[in-house]
């Protein structure tokens, strides 16, 4: 996916003021976090399951390697294909090869962000296939022409009325007001595409290296029907989906959709063992499996970072950020919004280029404390931006100035000439106070002096 | 509470505390005295380094750390009327020393004699004893840092529960974020303006005249807000109100002279 992580100031400021987008955001954001809390209050062990489930990815990224050869081997013995793909472009090259060779028009595709993050559907398109996304929220922002705004749920930003005008626009249908109704017409338009398509796209949540079983979670069942229809299917699953096992996956069945949106279990749990056997009516004839690395080998190196390589891409951190809540996902410019975004974008594209992202947070922690793999993304952040200030990435005139105010306040001195000059000085530079807050006469030191010292 | 109570405090009073609040502060002072401390208050001490730290400024930190703890190396005891302040010397100082075994076993000591006003309170003095007034109805933001940074929740509540006259009503979420973050609120204005928009609607839902908060931060941006919007609701600091000199309306009952122990 392109990005335009560097125009986040001016995205954000149109999202403050998009009105009716803002007002989805907010709302549903709110909403899963509070789905999200009340399904917490009722798992006593929550805290506990995620340690559990934190020091579970902590092994299997430490061991990632030897975990992904064994889920490679399992995989292959059950008849998959595993193809490793340094890239988004050799990944994206190999789906077009396969469905070139394999004589395919259609692709249908169940809802991932690891295709999002390589672009796929335009490289499936330019080279002339034609991509229907099956997730209804993907679905509408493929009509839409627009990058997903939320990390589980990809049209959030998008109201009832602006879906319903949409349709009526791209499906040529009435205008419904009714969301059962409109779910009913992306249904019953992609029930012939499942049919029609040759190759079937999905991401994984988990990789099960014991068994080679890729795991996908979803409550449409059309990730289900994206990968039994066609003859083909091709999963796209990042280095770091890869757990040890099915007593491992346990731990994170119970996390997962409770981070995600309150629900005890998502509606459909997919555990995917090889294609489709002989005697078996279900299944593709073929199932390839692209581990993707494209960057993450290298975040895994990085000590100080690697602990986002253990998100589940439940979107809880999104939910509960105010940043998020306020201007949505759009404005931080690439794939993955909300702090996991800010957290991840730097590493994909750059440091520098993102540097925005690690910025527009007030450390709030509300991340952190909802986490379900307690990834500590407030720390995250704050090493980004040691690592822009190392890179000079701020104008001359910041670092300057901050170097001359810690000068400053190293001296009592100074600090106290300082204190003074912001009291005299606050009317005559605007906004270094917010209005109407007054600056006493006199400052603590002051009246410690005056009138406490003993 | 919790082991024995310390005899002298030593006080750690924030760069914005000491320009902005400094009759909250010294409420702090009185109020320590009364309850039968010894109160010291370096004169050296500036700022803890918090605002250089968060943007990713770790060496002018670093130089700022390495003086306030020299500073404060010998207080038997820190009380701080800031939760993120504090949580700068708790939590961040070690973490700034990782590399340096000597200076970081330093922060970590400092680290654990450290208090929040408010924990220190809860921790070394029974609520009752405090016998603070305060007339009118208010609503307590929970500072990020305070609440999630050093899981101060209840500790406020039962400092504020034993104050007469004050009527206290919770806000729908008090531990959201009021959009301030130090720089953060000069780099997005807008996002932060914004999120603080979002906490003014929730305290104006309680129908509270104030606003009680640990935070010098918060309690500035918050007030900006109101003032911005108009709105007749002011902030108080926590020791504010624990102090027991003002009404709520800033009179004072007693005479700065008495103050003087
Ligand atoms: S960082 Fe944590 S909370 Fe955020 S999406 Fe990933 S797993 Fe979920």
């Amino acid at each position: 996916m392109k990005s335009k992580t560097e125009q986040f100031k001016k995205e954000a400021r149109r999202a403050l003021t998009s009105g009716n987008m803002q007002l989805a955001i907010s709302r549903a954001s709110k909403r899963f976090s509070q789905l999200r809390r009340q399904a917490f209050a009722h798992l006593p062990e929550g805290e506990d399951l995620r340690t559990r489930a934190q020091a579970i990815k902590a092994e299997a990224v430490e061991r990632q390697e030897e975990y992904l050869e064994q889920f490679a081997a399992a995989a292959e013995k059950l008849g998959a294909r595993v193809h490793r793909s340094p890239d988004g472009a050799d990944a994206c090259r190999y789906i077009e090869d396969l469905a070139r060779t394999s004589g395919v028009r259609m692709v249908v595709k169940g809802k991932s962000m690891t295709t999002e993050e390589i672009g796929l559907n335009g490289a499936l398109e330019q080279a002339g296939f034609q991509v229907w996304e099956t997730d209804l929220g993907e679905f509408i922002i493929q009509l839409a022409g627009e990058p997903p705004s939320h990390i589980i749920a990809p049209a959030l930003h998008k109201t009832q009325q602006e879906i319903a005008d949409l349709f009526v626009e791209k499906l040529g249908v009435p205008l419904y007001e009714d969301p059962q109704k409109l779910t009913m017409v992306a249904r019953e338009f992609l029930r012939e595409k499942y049919f029609q398509a040759g190759l079937g796209i999905s991401g994984a949540n988990f990789a099960l290296a014991e068994t080679g079983t890729i795991v996908i979670l979803e409550n449409e069942g059309n990730a289900r029907f994206s990968t039994t229809f066609p003859r083909i299917h091709v999963a796209v699953v990042g280095l770091e989906k890869v757990i040890p096992g099915l007593s491992e996956l346990r731990v994170f069945l119970k996390l997962l959709a409770r981070s995600a949106t309150g629900q005890k279990m998502s509606t459909y749990v997919s555990l995917i063992s090889g294609p489709g056997r002989k005697n078996e009516v279900d299944g593709p004839e073929e199932l390839h499996i692209i581990l993707l690395d494209n960057g993450r080998a290298r975040f895994r190196q990085d000590a100080e970072l690697r602990t986002s390589l253990y998100c589940l891409r439940c979107g809880a951190c999104l939910n509960v950020c105010p940043v998020y809540q306020r201007i949505g996902g759009h404005a931080y410019g690439w794939v993955y919004s909300g702090p996991i975004g800010s957290a991840m974008t730097p590493q994909f594209l750059g440091t520098l280029r993102a540097k925005d992202l690690p910025l527009a947070s007030t450390l709030c922690g509300a991340c952190a404390e909802v986490c379900p793999v307690r990834i500590p993304l407030p720390d995250l952040l704050l090493t980004l931006r040691r690592r822009i200030v190392e890179a000079k990435g701020h104008s001359g005139w910041e670092r300057s100035l901050i170097k001359g105010w810690a000068a400053c306040q190293s001296s009592p001195g100074c600090y106290r000439i300082a204190l003074e000059l912001a009291r005299l000085g606050k009317d005559f530079v605007p906004g270094l106070l917010p209005p109407g807050i007054e600056l006493p006469d006199k400052n603590f030191h002051r009246l410690w002096q005056d009138e406490y010292q003993d | 509470m919790s082991g024995n109570p310390p005899t002298t405090v030593t006080l750690f009073i924030p760069c914005l505390m000491d320009g902005l609040f400094p009759s909250a502060a010294g409420d702090l002072v009185y109020l320590l005295r009364r309850l039968g401390f010894r109160v010291e208050y370096p004169p050296d001490q500036t700022c803890c380094g918090q605002p250089a730290f968060n943007q990713g400024y770790f060496e002018p930190a670093r130089k700022l750390a390495r003086r306030y703890i020299d500073i404060f190396a010998g207080a038997e005891c820190i009380v701080c009327p800031s939760g993120s302040c504090t949580a700068m010397v708790k939590k961040h100082y070690p973490a700034l020393f990782a590399q340096e075994p000597e200076t970081f076993s330093r922060a970590k000591a400092l680290g654990e004699k450290i208090f929040e006003a408010s924990q220190f309170l809860t921790a070394f003095v029974a609520p009752e004893r405090i016998k603070a007034r305060f007339t009118g109805r208010a609503t307590y933001h929970d500072s990020c840092h305070s609440s999630r940074g050093l899981g101060i929740f209840d500790e406020p509540r039962r400092l504020l529960a034993e104050v007469r006259g004050l009527e206290l009503v919770e806000m729908e979420d008090s531990r959201a974020c009021c959009g301030f973050g130090g720089l953060f609120s000069k780099r997005f204005p807008e996002v932060s303006q914004a999120i603080g928009l979002e906490k003014i609607k929730q305290i104006q839902a309680t129908g509270a005249e104030w606003v009680i908060g640990n935070d010098p931060g918060c309690l500035m941006n918050i007030q900006g807000h109101l003032n911005r919007l108009g709105l007749p609701i002011r902030v108080k600091h926590l020791v504010e109100v624990l102090g027991g000199r003002s009404d709520g309306r800033g009179k004072r009952e007693e005479g700065r002279e008495k103050e003087k122990t």
